[in-house]
């Protein structure tokens, strides 16, 4: 079940689309899988913009403290973002 | 400190993370001067290379796996920790560190450093890529940051060789002690997210307080140019063709080298038999090592393009973006989009394929891609499709239409087996949920020359020196195979023609006779030996370079019941046992190396040779029921 608050801005990595800019909330879900990325810098309360789906559909392509990151769709529903307007 | 020489030679280590620029460091420092080999009981390389300093003192110095961070993730990244701690077992722990940092990026390049600053050792921080962080209008303080993180800092852009004096007349002075105190990243699998937080809460402080932002910062190249090469369309337009202009450019650039090659070997073969007496050792010069050898040479061009054009587009930063165009379709069959690239490779030759490998973190993920890559149709197989389509095609001549027809149907006969096994693998004893996609798309730069000819150069050492001594043993023992014990019946009373007549029952299941038996003996050392094991055993001179008189004789070869045994079926079955089995030894001995046992080269073996052998059994016993 989406955990989307009342407002309906509590969304996922994976529901983004290209453009548009959030924060990371939380991490759900196997945190082995994620840890990398946290190591890499994407954390609860890090700006990410969603740059663009790969020509196939999977994987996405972020960006976050200034450098582009690829992961996969697998990955990116483990995590919370809220938009920033 | 004292003024006397060591009597020991200090180790420095190189550390940093992936696409920072270390190995071209490393190259810089080291020039030539490099050793490749693995860390005892992982399939990790091992590269290690000296440089002198100012004061002419000899240093050696250890290019470590690049990693994000000091808790590992794979085998590579536990060399990097283990060699860092003193823990890693053949391995000395370092005198000093140089832990190099893009500058373009550096609060998560500050993840690592600021980890390998708390291991204790004496440690220089290279803020390389200063170039990029200028073009993003940042401009680093580098005193600044020094004192933040109690080390040395030294500014470079190692691609132009900018700063490259500065590092090493500062890796010539004593080094200034750590004052961190030691932690030892052990016992710290399980990294909290409090704690990756709070370090990099510390990090953006010691980020803002070294940097001033400059506005000017409007470098949208990598923007402009993702829009194309990630596009949808144009995307994949521009991945094929730049594929295509890979293949294109080994098959036929390569050519010329390889003629020469050619050429230069039967010199000195001329050479050889012009000034020696007639006699075995003659013949073990020119038939066995000359031979052999020579026919494995004769790759090397095609090596090095390939390996120029893999060099130029990962430095140019396409690479990153295959994977992450190729991860979907990879992602199919159970692999990551960083198998493409190894795959890839092993359509001109899978030694450097298997090599490329060790860019797959996953273990799982690197064995499969390994034991499938073999199945990529190499160059080694052209000769050998080359001679069967040559006697295929009823008419004598085929037309350059079939022949590239019949071509691409092998080619992709070997990609789908390869896709099919990597699946199977994937889903049985290499199963396991896919490792986590985590693939950094670095901005896009003009490759370094010099960096992308280092690469070249010492791929092609690495391929001479392994693959050559191999070989050479192997031609002579062939050799010897298939000159002694001398007697009447010739080749057929020697060795080789013995095995092949032992084989033979095993073999006419399949269409092949005795002789097609010692050509796959022969096969085995190299594939393309094929071509001329069949020359020697159909008594013709110089098969290697005019497949025309050998096809003739093959045409006219026949069972002792009359029937002829080159059918247009059996020269497709040894085609495509050709495209299916294992048979190059040296392949053999680049997994072996890779994956530490021979348990792994002797499995794939098996299985590849068994897969051929069934399904050429299938096909000749099907074409014969239906009357070909």
């Amino acid at each position: 079940m989406d955990p989307v608050t009342t407002d309906g801005t509590l969304l996922y990595l994976s529901d983004l689309t290209p453009g548009l800019i959030a924060t990371v909330v939380a991490f759900i879900g196997d945190l082995e899988r994620t840890k990398r990325l946290r190591e890499m810098g994407l954390l609860p309360g890090t700006k990410v913009k969603f740059v663009r789906w790969a020509p196939m559909g999977d994987p996405l392509e972020i960006e976050l403290r200034g450098y582009r990151l690829s992961l996969r769709r697998h990955e990116a529903e483990l995590i919370q973002v809220q938009l920033v307007s | 400190m004292s003024t006397t020489l060591p009597a020991k030679t200090l180790t420095f280590a190189l550390v940093g993370n992936p696409n920072c620029g270390k190995t071209t460091i490393f190259n810089a420092l080291t020039g030539l001067r490099q050793k490749i080999g693995n860390y005892p009981g992982v399939t990790v390389e091992k590269k290690v290379g000296s440089f002198f300093t100012q004061h002419g003192e000899k240093r050696d110095l250890i290019d470590l796996p690049g990693t994000y961070s000091l808790v590992p993730q794979s085998p590579d990244e536990r060399v990097t920790r283990d060699t860092l701690l003193g823990l890693q077992s053949d391995t000395p722990a370092p005198d000093r560190v140089i832990c190099v940092l893009d500058a373009s990026n550096l609060e998560r390049n500050l993840y690592l450093a600021t980890q390998v600053l708390e291991v204790g050792l004496p440690t220089i921080v290279v803020l390389n890529m200063m170039d990029m962080a200028a073009a993003r209008g940042e401009k680093i303080d580098l005193e600044l940051l020094s004192e933040h993180l109690g080390c040395p800092v030294v500014g470079a852009t190692a691609n132009h060789s900018d700063g490259l004096l500065t590092l090493r007349v500062a890796l010539s002075q004593p080094a200034r002690a750590n004052l961190h105190p030691r932690k030892d990243f052990v016992d710290t699998d399980n990294v909290s997210e409090a704690a990756i937080s709070a370090r990099y809460d510390q990090i953006g402080i010691i980020a803002n307080g070294v940097t001033t932002y400059s506005d000017i910062h409007a470098d949208d190249r990598t923007d402009r140019l993702d829009a194309v090469l990630t596009h949808p369309v144009w995307g994949w337009v521009v991945f094929l063709g730049l594929m295509g202009l890979m293949f294109w450019s080994i098959f036929v650039f390569a050519s010329y080298p390889m003629d020469l090659i050619d050429i230069l070997f039967s010199k000195v073969k001329e050479i050889i038999l012009g000034n020696m007496f007639p006699g075995d050792l003659r013949d073990l010069f020119t038939s066995g090592i000359l031979a052999g050898v020579g026919g494995v040479i004769k790759f090397l061009p095609q090596i090095l393009i390939l390996f120029l054009f893999i060099g130029l587009l990962e430095d140019s930063g396409y690479m990153a973006r295959a994977a992450f165009i190729m991860d979907r379709v990879m992602s199919r069959v159970g692999l990551h989009g960083k198998s493409f690239i190894p795959l890839l490779s092993s359509y001109a030759c899978a030694i450097p394929g298997i090599m490329a490998t060790r860019t797959i973190e996953s273990p799982r993920d690197r064995l499969a891609t390994i034991l499938v890559a073999p199945f990529m149709s190499c160059s080694a197989r052209l000769p050998v499709y080359g001679l069967m389509i040559s006697t295929l095609i009823p008419g004598g001549v085929a037309s350059a239409g079939e022949k590239a027809g019949i071509m691409m149907l092998m080619y992709l006969l070997g990609t789908a087996a390869a896709f099919f096994f990597a699946l199977l693998f994937k889903r049985t004893f290499l199963r396991g949920e896919p490792p986590p996609l985590v693939l950094e798309l670095p901005p896009y730069r003009l490759p370094g020359l010099f960096t992308v000819l280092q690469h070249m150069l010492s791929r092609a050492k690495a391929f001479l020196t392994r693959a050559g001594t191999l070989i050479l043993g192997l031609s002579i023992l062939l050799w010897f195979l298939s000159t002694f014990p001398k007697t009447d019946a010739g080749l057929s009373g020697s060795f080789a023609g013995r095995i092949g007549h032992f084989i033979e029952p095993a073999l006419t299941p399949l269409g092949f006779n005795w002789k097609i038996g010692i050509g796959l003996i022969g096969a085995q050392a190299a594939r393309e030996v094929f071509v001329s094991t069949m020359g020697i055993v159909y008594s013709i001179d110089g098969a290697d370079k005019n497949t025309e008189p050998l096809r003739l004789a093959l045409l006219k070869d026949h069972w002792p019941d009359g029937c002829l045994v080159f059918t247009p079926l059996v020269a497709l079955c040894i085609m495509v046992f050709f495209v299916f089995s294992m048979q190059c030894i040296a392949t053999l001995a680049v997994v072996k190396r890779e994956t530490n046992s021979w348990r792994w080269p002797a499995f794939q073996f098996f299985y590849m040779t068994t897969f051929a052998y069934l399904v050429t059994l299938a096909l000749y016993q099907a074409g014969r029921a239906l009357g070909y």
